[in-house]
């Protein structure tokens, strides 16, 4: 913001310097990141425009085979395939249990967080190393914990759900939820912290000599202060959740049992990767932006400002 | 009252949240260590069957040391591509004036909201079918080799320095390349260990594309061979949870130790300055 003013200015010298601006080297700068962009980021993504809507299969180095155009053929393809439709459907599942638990949990905890806590950098530590450790890690510990004859299993008791909790197919997508939940819940409460130190701290004080108690303070004051955070906590947990890949090829065993717990992009791998049909395959990839691209905007447009 | 009894439901709140956090760690931590981990509440606190048979178990099956060796390859090039390139990219856009600056920033816009997910498949084509860089520490490295989210935020830095010392700097005829080495670095370097240690367990925590790209053994990161020995050959260990559990402690306590030393950089402010744009 503070810049506005000087780039005008900066704008009128480069004007008058030519062409190039006033500082050219700032091209050559930015020209391995541009190269970098171009390479890995622009032209993938024509391309995997370009395979969804031809017959594209992979062929021996060298050889030239047509690949046609077909039209939305894949993607009616991949409209009709059941295990497609199920993954979304288990995608939908995922969403419904995280979303919510991901903003109430990370709300509530950085809330408890603010302000004047002892100890805050254990508590600190504690909420976000989860979020920085690697996920094969800690899949193999929750693989343990909530196997068959695991610690969780044997604490329940005769409560133990049969069969257990990731070789059954209603419970399976939920404790991949779960897992995420935890898992994540350090980033989202990092940024509810952030946005916490933007309340003033006056609102909080004249609502208290109005007689709030913490509830309603918390109600009034801090859910609406850190409405901002709120969306893009909303948003980031969607799309973490749309792309879940290394949970259920893992902790499910490529998304079972048969199917319970598969995802969107665990088909993308086995489809396009295993299975040889990239076409499919990115189609399901660009239905899943496009699904991702809506709910984003429902979330932003429910807790946008009225 | 009210507030002592709030201040007492924060703490337990706080406690109970912590303590389900960190269990899962404990977990991995001790039962690595365990000739048997444990699958009973009672056993929680193991006295004794102390090991370190798990680290050999699984070093034997998945070449513990050459896989860490892998990660770390992958991390660092990731991190020199990050600093080298987004550091100058970051400076270009946020300082100078140049054609092209109003694009590279749309363009760094627009590459956020590209999920990996759906350049999967055209990348791995590419890379591996086009390049010919299956199986290689380059082929890896690139799709992450300068991270965006790093450049962002080291433009917002630079952005937010004072511009009388950059022009004070160019009166005194310093090139840029200087006055980005030995002026702007030098001033937002509390922020740089911040942007370092996200950029760092981005490579070192991906499984995904490594785990795409590398059929060779030789050739894989700790997160992929790891994930390998879980899916495939656990079975056939004497102690497969111990050893699975030993894997995990190895692959989570480099970012643990890095996070515990760098934490005091690692605050709500910095990041949140940069999430919020």
């Amino acid at each position: 913001m503070t810049t506005a003013p000087t780039a005008g200015q900066d704008r009128v010298r480069a004007q008058r310097r030519g062409w190039l601006g006033a500082q050219p080297i700032g091209s050559l700068f930015t020209l391995p990141y541009l190269v970098f962009v171009l390479t890995i980021f622009a032209y993938p993504l024509g391309f995997a425009v370009y395979i969804a809507f031809h017959d594209y299969f992979f062929t021996a180095p060298g050889v030239e085979v047509p690949k046609p155009f077909v039209g939305f053929d894949n993607f009616a393809a991949v409209l009709t395939d059941e295990r497609v439709l199920e993954s979304f459907r288990n995608t939908a599942v995922f969403l419904v249990i995280n979303v919510p638990l991901t903003v109430v949990l990370s709300m509530v905890l950085a809330t408890a967080l603010d302000s004047g806590v002892r100890w805050a950098s254990a508590y600190r530590i504690a909420f976000y190393v989860p979020y920085l450790t690697a996920s094969v890690s800690l899949v193999g510990v929750w693989m343990l914990l909530f196997s068959s004859g695991g610690l969780i299993n044997s604490v329940l008791g005769p409560l133990a759900p049969s069969p257990s909790w990731l070789i059954n197919s209603t419970l399976a997508m939920p404790t991949i939820a779960l897992y995420v939940t935890w898992k994540q819940l350090g980033f989202y409460i990092l940024l509810y912290l952030a946005a916490l130190q933007n309340v003033p701290r006056e609102l909080h004080e004249s609502a208290m000599t109005d007689g709030a108690n913490g509830w309603q303070r918390f109600r009034a004051v801090t859910i609406p202060g850190v409405r901002a955070a709120t969306t893009l906590v909303l948003i980031l947990a969607i799309i973490t959740g749309a792309n879940l890949f290394t949970e259920p090829y893992l902790l499910t065993a490529g998304g079972g049992p048969d199917g319970a717990s598969s995802t969107p992009v665990l088909l993308i791998y086995q489809q396009g990767i295993q299975q040889q049909n990239p076409d499919t395959a990115a189609a399901i990839g660009m239905l899943l932006v496009i699904v991702v691209g809506l709910l984003s905007l429902t979330a932003n447009r429910l807790t946008r400002e009225s | 009252m009210r507030r002592t009894r709030l201040t007492w439901l924060r703490y337990v709140v706080l406690t109970v949240a912590a303590l389900v956090f960190a269990f899962p760690f404990y977990f991995m931590l001790i039962g690595a260590f365990q000739e048997n981990p444990t699958n009973t509440p009672d056993s929680i606190f193991p006295t004794s069957g102390w090991t370190t048979g798990n680290f050999a178990a699984i070093d034997s099956r998945i070449d513990l040391v050459g896989s860490l060796l892998n990660s770390l390859v992958f991390t660092a090039g990731v991190l020199l591509g990050t600093v080298v390139f987004g550091l100058l990219a970051g400076y270009a856009i946020a300082r100078l004036n140049f054609r092209g600056r109003g694009v590279t920033w749309v363009l760094m816009l627009l590459v956020q909201m590209v999920p990996f997910q759906l350049l999967m498949i055209p990348l791995y084509v590419q890379i591996t079918r086009g390049y010919g860089l299956g199986d290689t520490y380059l082929g890896m490295i690139l799709p992450f080799a300068i991270n965006t989210t790093a450049v962002f935020i080291f433009s917002q830095f630079f952005r937010a320095l004072p511009k009388e010392m950059f022009e004070a700097a160019r009166i005194d005829g310093a090139g840029e390349l200087r006055l980005l080495v030995s002026i702007a670095v030098p001033l937002v370097r509390p922020a740089l260990v911040t942007v370092l240690l996200v950029t760092f367990i981005g490579p070192w925590n991906e499984f995904l594309w490594p785990f795409l790209i590398t059929k060779d053994a030789t050739m894989q990161p700790l997160a992929v061979s790891l994930a390998n020995y879980i899916s495939n050959v656990a079975q056939s260990t004497a102690n497969p949870n111990g050893a699975i559990l030993a894997g995990a402690t190895a692959l989570a306590f480099p970012v643990v130790v890095l996070f515990c030393l760098f934490q005091r950089y690692f605050t709500a402010s910095d990041l949140g300055a940069a999430v919020k744009g």
